[in-house]
């Protein structure tokens, strides 16, 4: 098990989310970033879909009563592991399985660039399921509580796992950002230069962001159509409009309906990369040039 | 038409409720390879499947978006049974409900009772329905200021829809009554007692 001393600013259990119900009105959830989650996963040799810690700012400290292998990938912090009979606390690295002993002690600083960090542990965060997922469903509450100073967190069986193979893997650099999109499903609801205006000038990320959606602020975007949309299906990376004109890219947490026009749509790829913009940080848009 | 929505989605329009039902339908007895999600809503379904051919998905949909647009044969009401809900209509809207349509309590519970109600499509929250088919009478306002609470099972009705609040939250729906049948529970499977198209019945308890 792993107890939470502090969680940081905001820290959740997350795995690859709560697919199959979002015709009953359930967010899909699920780590922001699933390639640092799948990452750190492969890293101690869990499957990519075990459940870990995503931390919101860094800031947190997690104790080992037992030893474990752990990994940490995502938005690079500096990293300490204390305690259990070290006479000096050791640095730890990003994106590299290392070994943390029986009493020690996880320190995360906060990270430079980029906002979620991921913590994997060898064996996976076994707490309860709900609806098939461990991740906690920040817009419905489905899933486990947020952590919070003295949160215990179990951790799941290590036989059968895959031996752990890698010493290091290199990792994404969250910079500044260029996120593809795929223009609609709703383009033909703004005024034809829109989609022009979405892909011009960048796009500053506010600070009511959260797993929900990245809210953006930058040029406006206008309708051509009034009137409200008949409630839809969102998908995950949408680039929905409110009525503001400002852009919101959907993360996550997203309800799974929507009245908003959605203009462009981010390419897979990059949702990822979405999930790592944090408050104060710029974007730009682009079109995707080729269909795949 | 059927609209890209990103790489994984397309986003079918069926122009009616009643086709959006019948696709999904479809698409839950066929489900095609890959699929995820599939979401109707008033008049569309989104179908989310990653890693699907997404041109051979497009024309599998435009086949069964064809199919789901005929009229269906036979008595489509056949079969499942509608879900009963029994309500205690002691709403603390009851009142204003009845002043601002022009009718007496009774005859407001009369009316929303009074008609069998369809699931249109889920939304707001887990398990929330957006009940369709209420009388036109009863299609009033929501609140201004919507409550920071509303208690689970409470029954309510906003403009077209009635809804039976899945679980405790803020809203601004007319609370007509409440209601101890749980609509929404985690661990039963599937966890929602509605799901699009469910026929439902509100009876006075």
């Amino acid at each position: 098990m792993i107890e939470v001393i502090k969680p940081g600013p905001y820290a959740t259990v997350q795995d690859l989310g709560r697919p199959g119900y979002a015709h009953l009105g359930v967010p899909y959830s699920g780590a922001a970033d699933t390639t640092a989650l799948r990452l750190a996963n492969r890293l101690v040799g869990n499957p990519e879909g075990h459940a870990g810690i995503e931390l919101t700012f860094g800031g947190a400290s997690l104790a080992f009563p037992a030893g474990a292998w752990v990994a940490v990938t995502g938005a690079p912090c500096p990293l300490i592991s204390a305690g259990a009979g070290m006479t000096v606390p050791v640095r730890a690295g990003m994106g590299a399985p290392f070994w943390v002993p029986a009493g020690g002690e996880l320190r995360f600083g906060t990270p430079a660039r980029g906002l979620r960090t991921y913590v994997a542990v060898r064996g996976g965060i076994a707490v309860e399921p709900v609806l098939g997922s461990r991740s906690t469903d920040s817009l419905s509450g489905l899933g486990p509580a947020v952590l919070r100073p003295g949160t215990v967190l179990p951790v799941g069986p290590v036989d059968g796992l895959a031996e752990i193979s890698v010493d290091v893997a290199p990792l994404r650099e969250p910079g500044p950002a260029v996120l593809r999109v795929v223009p609609g499903p709703r383009d033909d609801w703004f005024v034809p230069g829109a989609l022009k205006e979405l892909c011009g000038r960048p796009y500053e990320v506010t600070q009511d962001s959260n797993r929900v959606g990245v809210r953006l602020s930058g040029p406006v975007l206008e309708r051509a159509r009034q009137g409200e949309l008949p409630s839809e299906g969102m998908v995950a990376g949408a680039v929905q409009v409110p009525p503001s004109g400002q852009p919101i890219i959907f993360l996550a947490d997203h309800p799974p309906t929507g009245g908003y026009p959605v203009i462009a749509v981010l390419s897979a790829a990059d949702l990822s990369t979405a999930a790592q913009l944090r408050p104060g940080d710029t974007t730009r848009f682009t079109l995707r040039k080729t269909p795949t | 038409m059927i609209r890209a929505a990103g790489e994984h989605g397309l986003l079918v329009e069926t122009g009616s409720l009643e086709v959006s039902h019948r696709l999904d339908a479809l698409l839950r007895a066929e489900r095609p390879g890959s699929v995820v999600e599939i979401v109707p809503g008033p008049e569309t379904v989104l179908v989310v499947a990653p890693g699907a051919d997404q041109l051979r998905l497009r024309e599998r949909l435009t086949d069964l978006a064809r199919a789901a647009a005929e009229p269906p044969s036979g008595d489509r009401t056949a079969g499942t049974p509608a879900v009963v809900v029994p309500v205690v209509y002691d709403g603390a809207d009851l009142a204003d409900v009845a002043g601002e349509t022009g009718l007496t309590p009774e005859e407001v519970v009369a009316r929303h009772s009074g008609r069998e109600l369809v699931v249109g499509w889920l939304g707001f929250s887990p398990g929330f329905a957006y009940l369709t088919g209420l009388d036109p009478v009863l299609h009033v306002s929501r609140l201004a200021t919507p409550r920071t609470s509303v208690p689970v099972g409470s029954v309510a009705i906003a403009g077209p829809h009635s809804a039976v609040y899945p679980s405790a939250s803020p809203g601004g729906w007319r609370l007509l009554g409440r209601t101890d049948l749980r609509v929404w529970d985690v661990r039963a499977d599937p966890p929602s007692l509605f799901r699009p198209g469910t026929r439902v019945r509100f009876e006075p308890a």
